[in-house]
């Protein structure tokens, strides 16, 4: 079975400090936490797998294939705060965006897109909200729509980028709920994560990344103190939030 | 009614198409939070347009668009490179190259000056709208009579086309352009090519502001391009109220400051009319300031 | 040779250059530099009914002053507008900028259309304030604009060691006890006054040329700033001269046009020296 996201010598940014050097490594079914200081280049290993941004040296393939012709296959959940949550769309507006490759671009929504689209917003618990403007939700509700707008496009490999960043506790629940339900389903999730806390009770697998590939594999082996002492650079006060195993 | 049609009707038609055409297209400006960029197109277009003119002599509006198109490529590119090379953050770029292109235009309309009989200084910075006329008009008659017609000034071929094509544009191309306002990232992942969507929609704009700089001038282009987006954004939620609202009410402001240009004056017993396009640009500011006002009082009442 | 006249305007659009090099350099820093376009395009209806309001008292014509106070008072009331409509929470600053610098503008040219039917000279010299003309200036205007310019660098040198803090590390200076709000509207009222001064030469529209391009060329090669203070005010007085001495020159140039043609110039060498320390 071809790994769902598996990357050969990625090499992000010029001169002496890329931002990403030389990471080579294969994701695994499931749910992977990627984790890292500031700057460790968490963010940008997913940009510049979606050819967001460019790289200056290395191949990644999705299923064993090149990204156009995986695309339909992937989902992209970017940082909330990169969005303005003024903009004049309700949540099902939103959400319905994801359809996008299967409507004409012009005229109203589809009915069996709009269906899809409400489904989605009631899987992360929002259909009370479908027409409510997206400025007029919490941040957590906003996240959750994103969540949404992301399994809208019914795909087999999901990259996240800090979807539990700043969210209230219901939201966490109901992002971890569904994040566990697709991997019920085989579906692979790479999330990358703010923090250290809800690795061991979550997620499968960690990569650990510091510009490079500081320790990558499943929680039990790569999630150490060690670990996490090298990528963090050991400062005293930096003890993760939960004891890693 | 000879001389409504005769002295009127054109600057009408011309303000209502600029209006039209600008207030749609400036909705996407401001959704991307890239208001700067209708200014900047706005003034970078002067020196491709002064080229075209110079280069060919010729009185069609084609070599005019031509060179303002050229000459926005140009400026966005240059606005990239500005900001590489010198390390300077976008708002500045873009107001270094602007105004580098600007005062570039005004030195090449001054040099090349003998070439250009339809436009002077006068014309970039107040608009001629009062100087289009449709002499040819004899009746209600000539309204369907091809001959008159022809008559009509170019300008109005100009903005008829970048109208209809704007409009074509933003109705066919209804969710994608939706999609790459809100989030180009989530665009680009789903396959979308948004840096040629981005162009294409800058070039769209360019061309706006070219068929419009001809009737009222570069900077009050700004004025349409950006006050009916902002009134509306003040006041709606919803992203079809937004996108029309705007080219409605754009084309409104221009049917308004023509026809108040004239009799507004003559009522209040003065011998003079004011220059339209200043005047539509006047009205615009004072619709985004009702806007204001209305939106402070909902927050208020709520 | 250059005539006295001439002598005093250009020596005064020196000072100017240079006062907009170095005012424009603590704009720059702060990210403040474009807010000089809509101080430019907003003093335009000032300019106008204060000529307006001078011929109608009988007073003189031609004199600078009133014009540069109207200016300036409508300039701010841009400003004010701009707080007003980035205050909604809707509106960002660049799109307030737009619509600011464009409906003052538009205002002041209806003001303009006005002004053109009545009798007197003052409508005759105000459309040189859109685009700057060095050639009609008298040497008592060059003289008020040179000495608003000076008095701008003076306000500095006093401000010198906050401004500083402010620029670079503006948490640091509060813990320092340095008012930050008091001296960001001190910067802001410096960058009011730099820009009226510049009217009569550069015109209303390319000031803000006057107050980016020379803080960025000098940024790319200097270090600190004091170093960068000086090769600001230094471009922007080489620059102010030089479009004045093309303008006084070629009459049918606008100064401003020259003025800014000219900064882009120093800001192309300063480019080139760049790259060329960095290899």
């Amino acid at each position: 079975m071809k790994a769902p996201f598996s990357c050969r010598g990625l090499t992000v940014g010029y001169g002496g400090r890329p931002a990403l050097s030389d990471v080579t490594w294969d994701a695994t079914p499931g749910l992977t936490a990627i984790l890292g200081p500031n700057g460790a280049g968490k963010s940008t290993l997913l940009k510049a797998a979606l050819r967001l941004i460019p790289a200056e040296a290395g191949e990644v393939r999705f299923f064993g294939e090149a990204l156009e012709a995986a695309r339909p296959r992937i989902a992209y959940l970017p940082q909330r705060a990169s969005v303005d949550w003024d903009f004049p769309a309700s949540a099902l507006d939103i959400v319905a965006m994801a359809r996008l490759p299967r409507m004409r671009w012009w005229g109203s929504v589809p009915r069996r897109e709009r269906e899809a689209a409400r489904a989605a917003l009631a899987s992360v618990g929002l259909e009370d909200f479908a027409d409510r403007q997206i400025g007029r939700l919490s941040g957590g509700q906003q996240q959750r729509v994103f969540l949404a707008r992301a399994l809208a496009q019914e795909a087999d490999l999901f990259l996240m980028d800090e979807p539990l960043a700043a969210v209230d506790a219901v939201t966490e629940q109901t992002i971890l709920a569904v994040l566990h339900g697709l991997a019920r389903e085989g579906k692979s999730v790479l999330m990358v994560h703010h923090d250290l806390s809800l690795i061991t009770a979550h997620f499968d697998e960690v990569l650990i990344l510091a510009g490079r590939v500081v320790a990558a594999g499943p929680v039990r082996e790569a999630f150490t103190e060690a670990s996490i002492a090298t990528a963090f650079g050991g400062l005293p006060g930096r003890a993760p939030v939960e004891a890693p195993a | 009614m000879m001389d409504f049609l005769r002295l009127d009707l054109p600057a009408l038609l011309a303000a209502i198409m600029a209006g039209g055409t600008c207030g749609l297209l400036g909705s996407f400006l401001v959704l991307r939070r890239e208001s700067l960029l209708g200014d900047a197109l706005s003034h970078s277009i002067l020196p491709g347009i002064v080229v075209g003119f110079a280069l060919t002599g010729l009185r069609s509006a084609w070599p005019m668009l031509l060179g303002a198109l050229v000459a926005a490529l140009l400026a966005t590119l240059a606005i990239g490179w500005v900001r590489r090379a010198a390390r300077l953050e976008t708002g500045a770029a873009t107001g270094l190259v602007f105004t580098g292109f600007f005062a570039l235009g005004l030195v090449l309309l001054e040099v090349t000056g003998a070439r250009n009989a339809d436009i002077d200084v006068d014309c970039v910075l107040f608009g001629q709208l009062e100087t289009l006329v449709w002499l040819e008009a004899t009746g209600l008659a000539s309204l369907f009579d091809t001959a008159a017609l022809a008559g009509l000034p170019r300008q109005l071929g100009l903005l008829a086309a970048v109208a209809l094509v704007a409009g074509l544009v933003v109705a066919l191309c209804w969710r994608p352009l939706q999609l790459i306002a809100f989030d180009p990232d989530f665009a680009a992942s789903l396959g979308m090519r948004v840096g040629r969507w981005e162009m294409g929609l800058n070039l769209l704009i360019a061309g706006a502001a070219v068929a419009a700089f001809e009737a009222v001038g570069s900077i009050l282009v700004v004025a349409m391009l950006i006050c009916p987006a902002v009134a509306l954004r003040l006041i709606t939620d919803r992203y079809r109220v937004q996108v029309l609202g705007a080219a409605a009410l754009g084309a409104a402001l221009g049917a308004a400051g023509v026809l108040l240009a004239g009799p507004l004056p003559a009522a209040m017993g003065l011998n003079l009319s004011l220059n339209a396009a200043g005047l539509i640009g006047t009205l615009a500011g004072l619709v985004v300031a009702g806007s204001l006002t209305v939106r402070t009082n909902r927050a208020a009442a709520a | 040779m250059i005539g006295h006249n001439t002598l005093v305007v250009l020596l005064g659009c020196a000072a100017l250059g240079a006062a907009s090099g170095i005012v424009g350099c603590f704009a720059l820093l702060r990210g403040r530099a474009l807010l000089a376009d809509a101080i430019g395009h907003a003093a335009l209806p000032g300019v106008v009914a204060a000529s307006l309001i001078m011929a109608a008292l009988g007073g003189p014509a031609r004199s600078l002053a009133p014009l540069l106070l109207g200016a300036a008072l409508s300039a701010w009331l841009g400003l004010l507008a701009l707080r007003a409509l980035t205050a909604s929470g809707r509106i960002r600053q660049d799109a307030g900028i737009g619509v600011v610098l464009s409906a003052f503008y538009a205002l002041g040219t209806v003001g303009l259309s006005v002004a053109q039917t009545l009798p007197g000279a003052a409508q005759a010299g105000l459309s040189h304030f859109i685009l700057g003309q060095a050639a009609t200036m008298t040497e008592n205007d060059a003289l008020l604009a040179g000495g608003l310019a000076l008095a701008c660098l003076a306000v500095i040198a006093a401000l010198f060691q906050p401004l500083r803090a402010l620029c670079f590390d503006e948490a640091f200076a509060r813990s320092q006890g340095v008012p930050v709000r008091a001296l960001d509207l001190v910067l802001l009222g410096l960058l009011l006054a730099v820009c009226v001064a510049g009217l009569p030469a550069v015109g209303l529209l390319l000031v803000v040329a006057l107050l980016i391009v020379p803080a960025a060329a000098a940024r790319l090669v200097t270090q600190g700033l004091p170093a960068m203070l000086a090769v600001a005010g230094s471009l922007g007085a080489a620059a102010g001269a030089t479009g004045a001495l093309v303008s006084v020159r070629f009459a049918q140039i606008p100064t401003g046009a020259a003025v800014v043609l000219a900064g882009l110039c120093g800001f192309g060498a300063a480019v080139a020296i760049s790259r060329r320390a960095a290899r």
